[in-house]
């Protein structure tokens, strides 16, 4: 088994009721590896990532990180989600408190690390997203983008070894989009592996070590971007760069 | 108006203030007691609701139907004269108590579960994702903004509960109920007697309904 493998999807399947929402999907993803996946709205995007960090369950086929099988009856998630970072689309801080303790509640309550240390981490981290001076915000003083920002370190601090991002900048306002963006292509220097849902095209092709594309709950295309880009090989993809192509330039 | 306000016997009621004191000492305590155990009972129905805790939910469904569908007057009744035919004998004071507790316990259920239940599914995910147990995201996640959504039912049920302590006096506890129908009793002194009676339950209320508002305002813009 090629060990640097970091996370394997093997053939899951995954219904929601009689809908089956992923089919047979696999996918894997080495260390330092950066996967974005793309595809049209409710094709399971979310739903593969949600599967990776146990929020879904699957009923067919099996995910693996470093080796170890985690979609087992007994799978000890709150171990696994420590390995896993993921930020949502959606502003998900905890609106009761301040950036700080966002950002300290896990590696306090979960890893029961020192939180002088921890502090130290935390401080940094917002240095390098550019929010110091809001560490004693709460979440309603920040902006969307801001948010997000905070919302990467929250995951940050705990030291995975992966971050799933789910359209994070979806919901922001254009003039947003870019710090948030910005901050994924550090990561992305730094060595992190990730797995991105985006509909961000450039970003997409800027980032990515490979293309993912989805239609229907089934992965249609993994190709490496400058080939996906500009010359997909699968009628459906051509499809969708298609639309999007013309969407984007009117 | 004037005429019927100095038609009250003043000596009466400086004679009696203290029996009513004493009552309010009294039907504050119960108060504190039932409502502490009301808030304990009600957080414990609405975890168990809310984890859809198997067989002990449709206890709690039961027990909440129950205790929202039947006055607290018959709710006493039972306890007092109901269960020592079966042999438990209950003082009038722990009557008291677990009269109200059994009534206030549903009420504050159904506070705290529509706290809980306006917290969204994003924000127990997102703490799940970090790697939080179910548990410590009820604890430090969940709970906590609950109980700002749940603030405003929780004091009112609070000062509904207050109020409901005029019914311990059919199970003779001499709280503030009691000591005015004993006054008017003996002495035919109603008015006095209601006066000082509302009066009593103005000190009490008067304050908790302060202090909720106050708290209200801070939660909500905090
Ligand atoms: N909790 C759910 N219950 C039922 N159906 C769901 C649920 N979540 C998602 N779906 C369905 O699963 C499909 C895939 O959803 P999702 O993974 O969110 O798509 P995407 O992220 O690609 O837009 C959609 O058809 C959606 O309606
Ligand atoms: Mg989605």
């Amino acid at each position: 088994m090629d060990n640097n493998i970091l996370l394997k999807i093997d053939e899951i399947t995954k219904f929601f009721g009689e809908h089956k929402v992923l089919n047979k999907a696999s996918l894997t993803v080495e260390k330092g590896e950066i996967v974005v996946v793309l595809g049209p709205s409710g094709c399971g995007k979310s739903t593969l990532l949600r599967c990776i960090n146990g929020l879904e369950d699957i009923q067919g086929g099996s995910i693996s990180l470093d080796g170890n099988v985690i979609t087992q009856k007994d799978t000890r998630w709150t171990e696994i989600r420590q390995k896993i970072g993921m930020v949502f689309q959606s502003y998900d801080l905890f609106p009761h408190m301040t950036v700080l303790q966002n950002i300290l509640l896990a590696p306090l309550r979960v890893q029961h690390r020192k939180k002088q240390d921890i502090k130290e981490d935390a401080l940094k981290l917002l240095e390098r997203v550019g929010l110091l001076d809001k560490k004693a915000s709460y979440p309603s003083e920040l902006s969307g983008g801001q948010r997000q920002r905070v919302a990467i370190v929250r995951a940050l601090i705990m030291n995975p070894e992966i971050m799933l991002f789910d359209e994070v900048t979806a919901a922001l306002d254009p003039e947003m989009v870019h710090e948030v963006l910005d901050v994924m292509l550090d990561l992305a220097k730094a060595g992190m592996t990730m797995v991105i849902v985006t509909h961000e095209m450039q970003f997409a092709k800027a980032i990515a070590d490979k293309i993912v594309f989805m239609d229907n709950g089934e992965i249609v295309e993994i190709s490496k971007p400058d080939i996906f880009f500009n010359n997909p090989q699968t009628e459906r993809s051509q499809r969708f760069l298609n639309k999007f192509n013309y969407t984007e330039k009117r | 108006m004037v005429d019927y306000i100095k038609s009250f016997d003043i000596d009466f009621i400086k004679q009696h203030i203290p029996q009513y004191v004493d009552a309010a000492w009294l039907t504050l305590r119960i108060a504190f007691i039932g409502i502490a155990l009301s808030l304990i009972i009600g957080l414990f129905c609405s975890l168990i609701l809310h984890f859809k805790v198997p067989v002990i939910r449709h206890i709690v469904k039961g027990y909440i139907e129950l205790s929202r569908n039947t006055p607290l007057l018959v709710q006493l009744f039972f306890l007092y004269f109901g269960l020592p035919k079966i042999g438990i004998l209950l003082d009038s004071e722990h009557c008291a108590y677990i009269g109200l507790s059994f009534l206030g316990g549903s009420y504050m259920a159904e506070s705290f579960r529509s706290g809980i239940e306006a917290i969204g599914k994003i924000q127990t995910e997102s703490a799940l994702s970090l790697g939080l147990s179910r548990f410590q995201v009820m604890l430090y996640i969940v709970l906590p903004q609950a109980f700002s959504v749940s603030l405003p039912s929780l004091c009112a049920n609070v000062i509904f509960l207050i109020k409901e302590t005029s019914v311990f006096s059919v199970v003779a506890l001499a709280d503030l109920m009691y000591v005015a129908k004993d006054l008017i009793g003996l002495y035919y002194n109603t008015d006095e007697a209601l006066l000082m009676l509302v009066i009593a339950y103005i000190i009490i209320l008067l304050p908790i309904s302060i202090i909720a508002g106050i708290l209200e305002k801070r939660l909500r813009h905090g």
